[in-house]
């Protein structure tokens, strides 16, 4: 790949300015919009890692929260013990494994059968380190006390932010990230063009799922008391599969359109309606599945896309009559 | 002609439940020629394609190309070993435009081309199956005869030793259906063999070397198309026991 093409250095340099402006936010805000800060980058890592592989797949998976859990807990268990990127790496091993696990076993199930088991398996997951807790360690809950400011938990999350957009900028030129939009498109056909569907899917679930698991190890101090209900919430996984879909799961910034007003509506939902959080998130989810089934990056080209397709047409009718 | 066997097919079985759909089929194909393989609907020619072509797994039998037993290996393995297809509906991938279509044959074949090799050879691809001028259209958007023409272009991108057509012919106007028998005959003097499952009959005699009967998931009959077609048991299969 041709990393040093003027089409692939002005977004990232574009994208490094950027970052490095929002770098020096908390020295601008004060203590609640850092928090708030913290809430739109956590959940912009969660909605475009789970785009990176649902959203050309077309798998709907409802994982997010096993994932960012096991990260969660991983700071629980470790953050004492070892020094804090320690505690990062192993919390990436056990959600590559776990990822991996889960990729080989159920990525042959499709559609509706997808969806339930990932749902499924949030229960599960749950259960068993409950039962842990109850049954070994005998202690339900722990606490997280860690030398970690908001601000760090902030800046840690950025930098995952920018890898991620810069891991899911280098996909989308690769051969694996070209892989994954012909399987969403033709599942046969990839494997009859020489696509290891199986190999390509677990990749990307995985490379996915290390992103979740990150941010929950980095949020992971916010919280100083966790338990399985907690970290295991499957409302998390709601949450990321409505603000991808309203941003658009195809396109790498698509996700963060529907980040931005989601947790900004979700903020000022938990602040009024503290008991109808549950009954009015289920209502925005249907009127966004219902007003808006492209997303918000499907809007915008739907009303572009009729004048790109005369420009093309006008391109095609320009050089047949060259050729004729 | 060249008699070098390329694919070999024998004792090969499917059933799906109760339903046998392929029944002890046996034939070979010679290097360079093209097979026809016949039957009334519902005979077993489409399953046998994808028992070759690896869509489906076979419960007994062996498929062997060049040698090399490939007989219920994974699709992507199968393309690796030199075989290509179009399919009976026709699949491109609708949202990605044509040069798309066609580096999906490119990059993931044995010898993989990627970025501007990739487009180059794209391009060069569909300019020899007529689609130069819609490179940028997506395929989805191109009449029915156009997405054949890319379909078999992706096929081709994957430079196979076997091409296998299933009906690529069918449901095309006289004028498109010249110029399709000319395509496929243009594939042949450049040495491809070809497996192909066809109804339409002018084709038929003007391209097959050698034609397989198929009968309710049997072979009836072997050999050139105008032996085949006279076969009193062919006659039989395709019209009923008062034409034989």
């Amino acid at each position: 790949m041709s990393i040093l093409k003027p089409d692939f250095i002005k977004p990232v340099a574009i994208g490094a300015v950027i970052f490095a402006a929002l770098a020096f936010l908390p020295s601008l805000v004060d203590s609640y919009y850092m928090s708030l800060a913290i809430s739109v980058v956590s959940f912009a890592v969660l909605a475009t890692a789970w785009s990176m592989f649902s959203g050309p797949t077309r798998y709907i998976s409802l994982a997010t929260v096993v994932f960012f859990g096991i990260g969660a807990y991983t700071v629980a268990v470790l953050g004492e013990v070892l020094p804090f990127p320690m505690v990062l790496i192993c919390a990436g091993l056990a959600g590559t494994v776990i990822a991996l696990l889960v990729g080989f076993s159920t990525l042959r199930l499709a559609g509706v059968y997808f969806v339930i088991f990932t749902f499924g398996l949030t229960e599960l997951v749950r259960q068993v380190v409950s039962w842990y807790e109850v049954n070994v360690t005998r202690e339900m809950g722990r606490y997280v006390f860690l030398d970690i400011t908001q601000n760090d938990i902030y800046w840690q999350l950025l930098a995952l932010f920018a890898v991620l957009l810069l891991t899911g900028f280098i996909l989308g030129r690769s051969r694996l990230g070209f892989a994954l939009r012909i399987i969403g498109e033709d599942e046969t056909v990839a494997k009859h063009c020489g696509i290891d569907v199986t190999r390509v899917k677990v990749a990307l679930f995985v490379l996915s799922a290390l992103f979740m698991t990150l941010t929950g190890a980095i949020m992971a101090p916010r919280w100083t008391y966790i338990d399985p209900v907690i970290a295991f919430n499957p409302m998390l996984s709601f949450q990321v599969v409505i603000m991808a879909l309203l941003g658009g799961p195809r396109r790498l910034l698509g996700p963060l359109l529907g980040v931005i007003p989601l947790t900004l509506l979700f903020e000022v939902l938990t602040a009024n309606f503290p008991n109808h959080f549950s009954i009015l998130l289920g209502c925005v989810f249907m009127v966004i599945v219902y007003l808006l089934p492209g997303g918000v990056v499907g809007l915008y080209e739907k009303y572009r896309a009729p004048k790109k397709r005369a420009l093309a047409t006008d391109q095609n009718a320009k050089s047949g009559g060259n050729a004729a | 002609m060249n008699t070098e066997i390329l694919l070999s097919i024998s004792g090969l079985h499917k059933a799906f439940g109760g339903l046998i759909a392929v029944n002890q089929m046996q034939f070979d194909v010679h290097r360079g020629e093209i097979l026809g393989l016949l039957g009334p609907n519902g005979s077993g020619k489409t399953t046998v394609m994808n028992l070759i072509s690896g869509a489906l797994q076979a419960n007994e039998g062996k498929v062997v190309i060049s040698g090399k037993d490939i007989t219920n290996l994974p699709a992507h393995k199968i393309s690796h070993s030199g075989i290509a297809r179009t399919f009976q509906l026709v699949r491109v991938l609708p949202d990605l435009d044509c040069i798309e279509n066609i580096e999906a044959g490119l990059a993931y074949r044995t010898k993989p081309l990627w970025g501007d090799a990739a487009q180059a050879e794209a391009l060069a691809l569909l300019e020899r199956i007529g689609l130069a001028n819609q490179a940028h259209t997506p395929a989805g958007d191109l009449t029915y005869i156009d997405q054949k023409r890319l379909e078999l272009g992706r096929a081709l991108a994957l430079q196979p030793k076997l091409l296998l057509l299933d009906e690529w012919l069918a449901g095309l106007n006289p004028s498109e259906l010249q110029d399709g028998i000319t395509l496929v005959r243009k594939l042949k003097n450049e040495g491809l063999t070809i497996i192909m499952v066809e109804h339409v009959m002018d084709a038929i005699r003007s391209l097959c070397d050698r034609c397989v009967v198929m009968n309710a998931g049997a072979k009836i009959a072997d050999g050139t198309p105008d032996d085949v077609l006279s076969d009193p048991e062919v006659v039989r299969a395709y019209l009923g026991d008062s034409h034989a």
